[in-house]
């Protein structure tokens, strides 16, 4: 990414209220998109993944929450410190969020209509007919089929797969500049994902919009994205492109995670796990936090939390022995 | 040697109707569930897999057909319900954890309500087993006193996973229970489910969209296309020598992590209206291979090999 980058989440530290106090859910997280570019980010269930993307837009409960560090780098802006009001006109307009749960975030009160049609209305200044035109045109777009019928449809009477098209729908409806997508497409079939993949290419070149992937599904980072952040407990441990993070993992973490895929060409008689799991973010490790799961922890290891080294070519990773030892094993 | 079924559906019918128009969310689905076994269901969105899922336990009435449950009859049209002893035996791990769960129940009540609610369990002996199904599940022992909004998307699933199996069902429909999962807890929970199933002698109806998961889990696979099961296959030879067009382009479609990073063809074309209906084979207008009868008549599921089932003008001849 030789240009400035169209957004940057710089030392970003975001806290919740436990009943011991304030919690780290995401430490010191760094990572920026480019134009046009699409990032994915990975990592395992509660690694802080939908936390970073979310304080993006900083769409966090502010009564639990605390951002105790960082800035988020938009243009000349930090979005962390613009006041609530400018900082709607940027939602939904310029940066769209897919959520991960569908059914939580459609109003179960309204229609698919409505939905679609309040960010055209607010946004575009669109008149009822024209919002409804392009609302149905949408529909069409993200392959729900009966498209001008089905728009009337509460969502409670959409399959789960349609429900995650019609975020889509909406959250590009105004062609933003950046898209934040959490797991867009887990409940659609390959053969509508790959359409829905191809949609946001589309409007990668027509509009050089830029995508925030959030994913667990790698063979979906590896086609879609260009570049790669992997999180663990709270933080980055990984970034890479992607060529290089899948045939040079550095991490034993992300070897893990590759290693965890199943395949589709074989069978099995059981899949391979990480064994453990990943510990609770009020749990205190004094050094790596994935120590107590990898194999190839050494001392130095559990004495102090190691830092982000660039290890060449901006592949970056949060383990000194295997920086050290060139990478890989 | 195939165990008998404990699960025989056939025709099943469900329409929903919504301001005068009729949409036939399945469309004549029939198929066993065996002993032990696992049917994996795959298919295009839309196409009514949780519908049939929520019509066996019976959430949703079906609009005909015929369902036969531990050998017992279970008229699934409207008016009639389930009895008490069928539906204990069958449990479903539900899509969308987030709706789901109860948001102001703390999880331990959560996965214990099925117990609260047969009823007979002490205090201790309750908590006991709410531990242990958290452990199960790969939660921590003692987070069983959080609400489900201070659970990360995946830990919600697993509470899901562990209500479920609370009353030691014999029969479990999970609905995309991996859907919102990384791949190690994925991996994970599929290695669990293959472990219960060979110490209790489970049987699942395991309903996802990836279709590697699926054939690590599956003892057969159905691919459900439009409201209709388009193929159903032992799941090796599903995925070795898929007969359905359908089918293909699925299994080209998958995006994968090794070498060839090429984007295999994108399929195009409508998809099928639920609401008209269209004549001929509900795939036409998206498959490579249609032929002109594809437009007028409509294939029937018939076998095509031993247990190879394909719904497809391209396979008539018996094998
Ligand atoms: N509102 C909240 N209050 C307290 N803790 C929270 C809250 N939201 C998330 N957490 C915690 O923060 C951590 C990170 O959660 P996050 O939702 O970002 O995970 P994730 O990487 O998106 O996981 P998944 O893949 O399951 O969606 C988890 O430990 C989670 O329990
Ligand atoms: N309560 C309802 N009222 C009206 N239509 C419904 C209702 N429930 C489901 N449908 C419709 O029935 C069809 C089948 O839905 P179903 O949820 O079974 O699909 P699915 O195969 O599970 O899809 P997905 O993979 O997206 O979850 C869809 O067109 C859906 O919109
Ligand atoms: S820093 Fe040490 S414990 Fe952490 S991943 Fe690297 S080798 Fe393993
Ligand atoms: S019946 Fe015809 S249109 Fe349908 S899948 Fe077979 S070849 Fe294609
Ligand atoms: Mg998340
Ligand atoms: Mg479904």
């Amino acid at each position: 990414m030789a240009e400035q980058p169209l957004l940057s989440v710089e030392n970003l530290t975001v806290q919740f209220r436990g009943d011991a106090g304030w919690v780290n859910a995401v430490e010191g997280v760094d990572f920026a998109v480019g134009a046009g570019e699409c990032l994915g980010i990975v990592g395992e269930s509660g690694s802080g993944k939908s936390v970073s993307a979310l304080s993006i837009l900083k769409l966090h409960s502010p009564a639990n929450t605390r951002y105790a560090s960082g800035a988020i780098r938009y243009g000349d802006r930090d979005l962390l410190t613009l006041p609530q009001r400018r900082l709607r006109q940027v939602r939904g307009g310029e940066i769209a969020m897919i959520f991960q749960d569908p059914m939580s975030s459609l109003n179960p009160v309204l229609t698919i209509a409505d939905q679609i049609m309040e960010p055209l209305r607010q946004h575009q200044g669109l008149s009822v007919q024209a919002a409804r035109r392009k609302a149905i045109e949408l529909l069409d777009m993200v392959r729900i089929s009966d498209a001008s019928r089905r728009i009337d449809d509460y969502p409670h009477r959409l399959s789960g797969g349609m429900r995650q098209r019609v975020m889509i729908a909406i959250a590009v409806a105004c062609r933003p500049r950046l898209l934040i997508a959490d797991e867009p497409t887990t409940a659609l079939d390959v053969t509508i994902q790959s359409q829905i993949l191809e949609l946001l290419r589309e409007l990668q070149r027509e509009i050089g919009m830029s995508v925030i992937l959030i994913t667990h599904d790698l063979g979906v980072v590896a086609e879609f994205a260009q570049r790669v952040v992997v999180m663990y407990a709270g933080r980055v441990v990984e970034t890479a492109s992607v060529p290089a993070l899948f045939e040079r993992p550095m991490h034993p973490y992300t070897e893990g995670l590759i290693r965890a895929v199943p395949n589709l060409d074989e069978d099995v008689h059981r899949l391979t796990t990480i064994p453990g799991s990943i510990p609770d973010p009020s749990m205190s490790i004094t050094g790596c936090r994935f120590s107590p799961r990898c194999r190839e922890a050494v001392q130095s290891c559990l004495e102090k939390p190691p830092s982000l080294v660039d290890a060449g070519a901006g592949h970056l990773a949060r383990c000194p022995p295997r920086i050290a030892a060139g990478g890989i094993s | 040697m195939s165990a008998a079924p404990i699960v025989v559906v056939r025709d099943l019918v469900k329409t929903f109707v919504a301001r005068g128009a009729a949409l036939r969310a399945v469309d004549g689905v029939s198929f066993d569930v065996r002993q032990g076994e696992t049917l994996g269901l795959v298919g295009e969105s839309g196409s009514g897999k949780s519908t049939t899922g929520r019509i066996l336990v019976g959430l949703e009435a079906a609009t005909s057909g015929s369902i036969n449950l531990f050998g017992q009859e279970i008229s699934s049209v409207r008016g009639r319900v389930t009895p008490a002893a069928v539906r204990r035996r069958l449990q479903f791990v539900f899509q969308d954890p987030q709706n789901s769960l109860n948001p102001r129940m703390r999880a331990q009540d959560a996965i214990a309500e099925p117990l609260d609610v047969t009823g007979g369990w002490s205090r201790i002996a309750r908590d006991d087993r709410v531990r242990e199904l958290l452990e199960m599940v790969g939660l921590p022992r003692s987070c069983g006193d959080r609400f489900p909004h201070e659970f990360s998307g995946g830990q919600r699933q697993r509470i899901g996973i562990a209500r479920a199996l609370a009353l030691k069902p014999d029969f479990v429909i999970c609905d995309e229970p991996v859907s919102s999962l990384d791949v190690s807890m994925q991996a994970q929970i599929v290695n669990l489910l293959l472990d219960l199933q060979e110490r209790l002698g489970l049987s699942y109806l395991f309903i996802a969209h990836d279709l590697a998961v699926v054939r690590s889990i599956s003892t057969r696979v159905a691919v459900m296309y439009a409201g209709g099961i388009v193929e159903l296959a032992p799941k090796r030879e599903l995925y070795t020598s898929p007969r359905h067009p359908y089918t293909q382009a699925l299994l080209a479609a998958v995006p994968r992590i090794t070498s060839n990073r090429a984007r295999a063809a994108v399929i195009t074309g409508e998809l099928p209206s639920q609401i008209d209906t269209v004549p001929g084979c509900t795939f036409h207008p998206r498959c490579p291979f249609a032929l002109e009868r594809c437009r007028i008549e409509k294939p029937k599921l018939r076998e095509i090999a031993p247990g190879h089932l394909a719904a497809c003008h391209l396979h008539e001849t018996p094998a």
